[in-house]
């Protein structure tokens, strides 16, 4: 048979090498600046921080010194306030499309879960502005918090839904075969195989309204001094480094730096130490 | 698919329990197992169970709730600016807070060209990439390029603003628009001064800030091709970028779209990285060096400024067209990624 053995055409060739490299190409340019960002933020970000910005307030224009504790501190409060309204209730209505799922209901929600998920923070900061902010008449923690918390719903629903749909069914049938009811079932059986991908979700789900700007910025709204108050205007991570960033000042722009270098950390510390949690607890699960 | 326990085990344990079953079926379908085991607690667990159902349907309800109050609070508080400019408000090209008068186009127009230039410069790398590690990268590396390109997309938005500004933009300055207006200025895209900040540097952030999106969508869509057709086209002795273009992109590029759509909609109402680099001026020009304003932008720096209360209500109309515009734009995508995912992975399931 010839024809097999025929040797390809040099165009043919020519284009499959071509293309091969260009998507390594991509690929180097695509991780090229993340790189940089990391690499960037570090060296900036090391060099600025010490015990003095993780422990005092913002200081006056032209005043050496000074931190962001309060933002540290106020970010940590609203994203406490977020994750006690967005974590019930994502994992409730995930749990409620995986358990309760094939109606059209179920599918409206999924839908309108995956289509909140794609609205843009800014309208959600306006949206919550109009809701909390304006009634009580004045910036607090706790509009902030709202906000965060409406931004964790969906990706929570919908996490939650699918690891709850990767639990076998024989695990449910064998709780309920044994008299189980079946909210006992479902929360002490179903949803505890589940938890490792429940809980790595709503994880990511923090993370990622941890390092939002535009829906605290007319809800926190930000605050110079110190203040725990979840009715009062906060200070948040994120608006203090948009705050320094924009601003003409070398001295701010060095704290910008280090309040994103501690932004990140935060991230990844948080993400990290649910990886560990879980894996511990199932590898004693296990034992 | 629906994995629903009580519509599988009611036939069955019904018929252990005719009697009990068919009473309870009406109730609540869902304590079919109670009563055989523990009769004095089936009242109780009946009621529990119903509370559940019915409390976990509250909070499935909340979804549903907080996207009917977004659309009634925007709409209700644009009410003034939509009475007063009607149709007018998406072509009027001035915006005076001062004299009252207001006009969205600069904006539509800066958010519209930005998110195009991001997704020009982002599609090609994000669907690159996808190609890559689905059928090119060695087994060893897949896992971590694809992790880091995830890493990505966890960088908070006012981070990549704070690299672009104190390094991008000095790139662009120095290096890249001196360059690109000695070669393309006579386009008039890349003519006029160089800022540095601008549309340019606004496009290139969001097409980072997007890539890992497109990516990771196209990636699943990818990975969802059956490997059969794979195998089919190579048997005919194709090469392997025959091969991708043949088999893999053509039966994935649905799913692909749909991936570019989610993309654009990030892109749109992206608000911070954008405000820090695109230069906030509200004017129509023509030269992507040149400042622009986009809708979420605007937002983000007048909205806490806004006095009086035509102006917050403009500003609030401006948002109620970023929420219509990015609920379409999602709807469509995720139509679009269900098509193809869901299709394949239902049918490798069975």
């Amino acid at each position: 048979m010839p024809s097999l053995s025929r040797p390809l055409s040099l165009g043919r060739r020519l284009r499959n090498l071509c293309f091969m490299g260009l998507c390594a190409l991509a690929a180097i340019l695509v991780l090229a600046p993340l790189g940089a960002i990391f690499g960037y933020l570090v060296y900036k970000g090391t060099g600025s921080i010490n015990w003095a910005f993780l422990t005092h307030t913002p200081r006056p224009v032209g005043e050496a010194g000074g931190g962001m504790a309060n933002a540290i501190v106020g970010s940590m409060i609203v994203l406490g306030i977020g994750s006690m309204i967005g974590v019930p209730l994502g994992i409730g209505s995930g749990i409620y499309m995986a358990e309760f799922g094939g109606s059209r209901y179920v599918n409206v929600v999924r839908f309108t879960a995956d289509v909140l998920n794609g609205v843009p923070s800014i309208v959600v900061g306006i949206a919550v502005y109009a809701l909390v902010v304006l009634p009580q008449q004045h910036f607090s923690a706790l509009s902030g918090g709202v906000a965060l918390g409406i931004m964790m719903i969906p990706t929570i629903a919908r996490t939650t839904e699918e690891m709850l749909l990767m639990v076998p069914n024989t695990i449910r049938e064998a709780a309920l075969g044994l008299g189980i009811p079946q909210w006992r079932a479902t929360l002490q059986v179903t949803l505890r195989t589940a938890s490792k991908g429940v809980i790595t979700g709503a994880m990511l789900a923090f993370a990622r309204v941890a390092g939002e700007t535009a829906p605290l910025l007319f809800t926190a709204f930000g605050n110079q001094f110190w203040s725990l108050k979840p009715d009062q205007p906060i200070a948040a991570l994120p608006i203090q480094i948009f705050a320094y960033a924009i601003s003409p000042f070398d001295e701010w722009h060095r704290q910008a730096w280090a309040g994103a270098l501690i932004l990140i950390v935060l991230i990844v510390v948080a993400v990290a130490a649910v990886r560990v949690v879980t894996s511990r607890g199932n590898m004693v699960n296990n034992a | 698919m629906s994995i629903g326990p009580d519509s599988e085990l009611r036939p069955l344990l019904s018929f252990h329990l005719p009697a009990a079953a068919a009473e309870h079926k009406a109730a609540a379908p869902a304590t079919v197992a109670a009563p055989r085991i523990e009769l004095r607690s089936s009242k109780i667990n009946k009621y529990l169970d119903l509370g559940f159902r019915y409390s976990l349907l509250l909070c499935s309800l909340s979804v549903i709730a907080v996207m009917g109050l977004f659309f009634y609070e925007l709409t209700s508080r644009s009410k003034l600016s939509i009475a007063r400019f009607g149709f007018g408000f998406f072509v009027g090209d001035t915006w005076d807070p001062v004299a009252g008068d207001f006009g969205a186009l600069p904006f539509i127009y800066g958010t519209l060209v930005s998110s195009l230039l991001a997704l020009l410069l982002a599609v090609p790398l994000a669907v690159g990439v996808a190609v890559y590690v689905t059928e090119l990268c060695p087994r060893v590396f897949r896992g971590v390029i694809a992790f880091t390109v995830e890493l990505l997309a966890a960088i908070p938005s006012v981070i990549y603003g704070l690299w672009g500004i104190f390094v991008l933009v000095p790139l662009l300055h120095n290096v890249v628009q001196p360059w690109l207006s000695r070669c393309l200025g006579w386009t008039g895209m890349f003519a006029g001064p160089a800022y540095g900040i601008g549309m340019l540097a606004a496009g290139i952030i969001l097409a980072i800030m997007i890539i890992p999106i497109i990516a990771s969508i196209t990636r699943e869509v990818l990975v969802a091709v059956p490997q059969s057709q794979r195998e089919a086209v190579l048997a005919l002795g194709a090469t392997r970028w025959e091969m991708v273009r043949m088999a893999v992109l053509r039966n994935a590029r649905a799913g692909i779209m749909g991936g570019i759509i989610l993309g654009l909609g990030r892109a749109i109402g992206e608000t911070m990285a954008v405000t820090m680099l695109i230069g906030n001026r509200p004017e129509i020009a023509k030269s992507l060096f040149a400042p622009g304003y986009t809708m979420a932008s605007v937002i983000a720096n007048e909205f806490s400024e806004a006095t009086d209360d035509l102006y917050l209500s403009a500003l609030v109309e401006i948002g109620l067209v970023l929420l219509i515009v990015t609920v379409v734009v999602n709807a469509c995508a995720r139509l679009l990624v269900w098509s193809v995912t869901h299709g394949y992975s239902a049918r490798n399931n069975a």
